[in-house]
């Protein structure tokens, strides 16, 4: 089985960065590319994004399954915008230049067109710094990252648990699952859809039930180890900043910074280009 | 029954989270929609909800969901993430308050229990699908209204179906391996 979020080790400045510092700069990039639709802007995080990739020294071939994904999903949402409301972009940037007609009411506008680049380029500057995340950052130094930009101990040790336990219970689920096929049940298409909802249950009612006896036995063992005795905890994975750690945060933030003030500036989210 | 040690809450927000997302990320069912599968998970985050508590089903939907976005590569679509964790805590809001929590430990699920549980998942669903994931698809993705209504609407039922379903029976299943209260007499 593959694991599912693959940490490519590699040295590079992106990996010699904390988990904290990470995480911390996937937020603010985040928040950026969320609260903007100014192309402009969506365009340098974009390119930024691709260049922090280049330097963290992964290649296309480390996500390249996780490519495939992105495009399908990113298609299929551009494609039930544009069924479902082919006039979004006329209604936001207010005016309406007519390319051609499609029959019916969907008509190929200017400002559509427009509005569906903005949202493939949303993508795209979303799209690297995540698979820099997955590909530098180690699962476990995750969850002490998590609790150093002030996420509660106790659940960020609950992440750490479900990262841990992600692949334990893939595996089970295959065995149960193999177990039933051989008794007979089919899950294939097939079968009518309450019956393969039917055979789901009948693999998940072993997962499940015995999955609730594992928490016993975990917390039993966190228990007899005085696990939330403290107010605090220290981590194995936890690094100190360096000064790497706080150029890249303020270059994040300047990027955050720089999406609020254009939202102020133009005064809507949406850069127009029409009027 | 005796108190729960707080640490079970947090072993079962990490477990379930990681169920949450073996569910939601390797065993889709392929409905008849074209590249929209079934999502079994909630029916499993409902049945931990009413085992655990709100704050454990509201963490297991946001680490559940948040990390299953994680691993396609997209980010994290907050809109829905939080539309889940919003589920997860109204749903057991309402199982805490109704006492079917209770009950199933000690092996009480009856018919009673089923209409209450049923009737709290679609009230839950409705809250979620109905008004949170669409409203804050429109605030902050700027998405087009009616498409995030209709994509919420599939999602919805078909949730409301599987909740319906897969959290009952797991309800039945785990009820059924837990000693009745009052099962053992004292020998005349």
């Amino acid at each position: 089985m593959k694991p599912i979020f693959n940490y490519v080790e590699r040295s590079s400045p992106v990996h010699a960065l904390t988990g904290a510092t990470k995480l911390c700069c996937l937020l603010l990039w985040s928040f950026a590319a969320m609260t903007t639709y100014d192309t402009r802007l969506l365009a340098v995080l974009a390119a930024a994004g691709v260049a922090v990739f280049a330097a963290s020294k992964l290649r296309i071939s480390d996500i390249s399954f996780l490519l495939g994904f992105v495009t399908v999903f990113m298609l299929l949402n551009n494609l039930l915008v544009f069924v479902f409301s082919p006039e979004h972009g006329v209604g936001l940037y207010g005016t309406r230049h007519v390319l051609f007609s499609l029959g019916g009411r969907w008509v190929v506008t200017k400002e559509q067109l427009f509005y569906h680049l903005n949202l493939v380029l949303k993508y795209l500057a979303m799209l690297p710094v995540v698979m820099i995340f997955i590909c530098t950052t180690q699962p476990s130094e995750f969850a002490a990252s998590l609790n150093r930009i002030g996420v509660k101990y106790t659940v960020a040790y609950s992440v750490a648990l479900a990262l841990r336990y992600i692949p334990d219970i893939q595996q089970e689920y295959h065995e149960i699952s193999q177990a039933q096929q051989a008794r007979g049940i089919e899950m294939s298409k097939k079968e009518s859809l309450f019956r393969r909802l039917k055979a789901a249950s009948a693999i998940l009612i072993p997962l499940i039930l015995s999955s609730v006896d594992r928490i016993e036995t975990i917390s039993n063992a966190m228990e007899l180890r005085g696990f939330g005795k403290h107010k605090r905890r220290s981590w194995y994975m936890a690094r100190p900043f360096r000064p790497a750690d706080f150029v890249a945060m303020g270059l994040c933030a300047l990027l955050l910074a720089a999406a609020i003030f254009l939202n102020i500036h133009n005064g809507t989210r949406f850069w127009n280009p029409f009027i | 029954m005796k108190k729960r040690s707080p640490i079970v809450t947090v072993v079962a927000i990490g477990i379930g989270a990681a169920l949450f997302f073996v569910l939601g990320r390797f065993v889709a069912i392929p409905s008849p929609v074209p590249n929209t599968n079934i999502a079994l998970q909630y029916g499993l985050l409902a049945f931990m909800a009413t085992l655990f508590g709100p704050l454990a089903g509201m963490l297991i939907a946001l680490i559940g969901h948040a990390l299953i976005d994680f691993s396609y590569g997209w980010g994290i679509w907050w809109s829905w993430v939080i539309a889940s964790g919003v589920f997860g805590l109204i749903f057991g809001l309402m199982a805490k308050g109704i006492g079917i929590n209770r009950g199933l430990n000690e092996g009480k699920f009856n018919g009673g229990d089923i209409l209450r549980f049923n009737l709290s998942q679609l009230l839950a669903h409705l809250i979620a699908w109905g008004l949170v994931a669409p409203g804050l698809d429109v605030v902050i993705y700027a998405e087009p209204a009616n498409k995030v209504f209709a994509q919420c609407l599939v999602g919805g039922i078909s949730n409301i179906v599987t909740t319906a379903i897969i959290g009952t029976l797991l309800c039945i299943a785990y009820a059924a391996t837990k000693p009745k209260k009052g099962s053992l007499k004292e020998e005349q």
